[in-house]
């Protein structure tokens, strides 16, 4: 998959490699090393199939090909495309998880009050 | 390293059966009496915790969340086939570092989990791994817990496909073949597991031992379902 093709979007390359904490208000696309914890409390976060991070992630919508280690919390969905290697817990109102995903950890689907929410493939 | 290798591929089968098994639906369905006790368990509670030991499964994530369950998965079989679970002995032969893998797997607090669906990981686990993970699901499954775990009968000859088990209904299963490349290979090198024994009734009710209570299902493959009480 591409970068998001929607909107401004912060985009972190594979040679690029950050150990701290990171926040924005603006979606991030993340293929290099990112070690440490990433919040985006109302954008997206899409960790691509080169992608590395070792972090607690926080944000809207978390769309990962590559490789998280941490707990993911979005408010919003978590998609887990085929070539994700994902450890860690994840608490969100909707999971996609196509065919070759790989999780290690738990999955607590948080519904929103008022709001339909589900897990789906 | 070669000998590493040797011991890993152990695990999966030969590639002269590949053809074979090329007219072999991918997926195959089996009613499962088992999954329909546990089914009850999930319906008649809220916010139990269930640890599938199987490859990551969106159907049985949504299954288990769909009712306001928790889901673990954690992939025992294929964490069990790290190398670095390998470190050689004194004579240079590689040995199985059980203490090791549970360092890295299956670590969570004392009961903890209402269901732990064990699938056929005993049947193609390690022999040296699998009393340890039955002791350890032990420590982690609640009292009054559930375990299903499902068992070759003899009728299995050792290149038993092993299956994937995705839970599409109350007691239906959805079975996929299941195949990942042995590390070190490349990804387009994936191979199915090899069946590593055939327990019989005494061997499961031996590993079961320190269980509350066990339950046996028959079925018309050549599979035992074993229901087990923590």
């Amino acid at each position: 998959m591409d970068a998001p093709q929607t909107g401004e979007f912060a985009h972190i390359g594979k040679s690029v490699v950050i150990k701290g904490e990171l926040s924005g208000s603006e979606d991030l696309y993340v293929d290099g090393n990112v070690e440490g914890k990433i919040e985006l409390r109302n954008h997206s976060l899409t960790v691509g199939p080169n992608g590395n991070v070792k972090a607690d992630v926080s944000a809207k919508a978390v769309v990962i090909q590559g490789k998280l280690d941490g707990t993911v919390i979005a408010s919003e969905r978590v998609e887990l495309r085929k070539s994700a290697v994902v450890t860690g817990d994840v608490t969100t109102q909707r999971i996609a998880i196509e065919e070759g995903a790989f999780l290690k950890g738990k999955v607590d689907i948080q519904k929103e009050a008022g709001k339909a929410g589900a897990a789906s493939s | 390293m070669a000998s590493v290798s040797d011991n890993v591929m152990r695990f999966f089968r030969s590639s002269s059966n590949q053809a074979a098994r090329a007219a072999v639906p991918q997926k195959l369905t089996r009613r499962s009496s088992g999954m329909g006790e546990i089914s009850r368990l999930l319906n008649s509670q809220e916010g139990l915790c269930v640890l599938d030991m199987g490859s990551t499964s969106a159907n049985n994530i949504r299954f288990f969340t769909g009712k306001g369950h928790k889901n673990y998965s954690e992939d025992l079989l294929r964490s069990s086939l790290d190398p670095a679970l390998r470190p050689p002995d004194s004579a240079g032969n590689p040995v199985v570092d059980s203490k090791k893998f549970l360092e890295e797997n299956l670590v969570y607090a004392n009961a903890q989990f209402d269901v732990v669906l064990c699938w056929n990981l005993p049947d193609y686990l390690e022999e040296s791994l699998v009393k340890p993970t039955i002791d350890r699901l032990w420590s982690v499954m609640k009292p009054g817990g559930y375990l299903l775990a499902f068992f070759h009968t003899r009728d299995a000859g050792p290149d038993s496909i092993c299956y994937r088990y995705h839970v599409t209904d109350t007691d239906m299963l959805e079975m996929q073949e299941v195949k990942f490349a042995p590390p070190g290979r490349p990804a387009s090198d994936r191979q199915s597991p090899r069946l590593q024994r055939v327990f019989n009734n005494r061997h499961i009710e031996n590993l079961f031992r320190d269980f509350a209570s066990i339950k046996f299902f028959l079925a018309r493959d050549a599979i035992r379902e074993v229901l087990v009480v923590r």
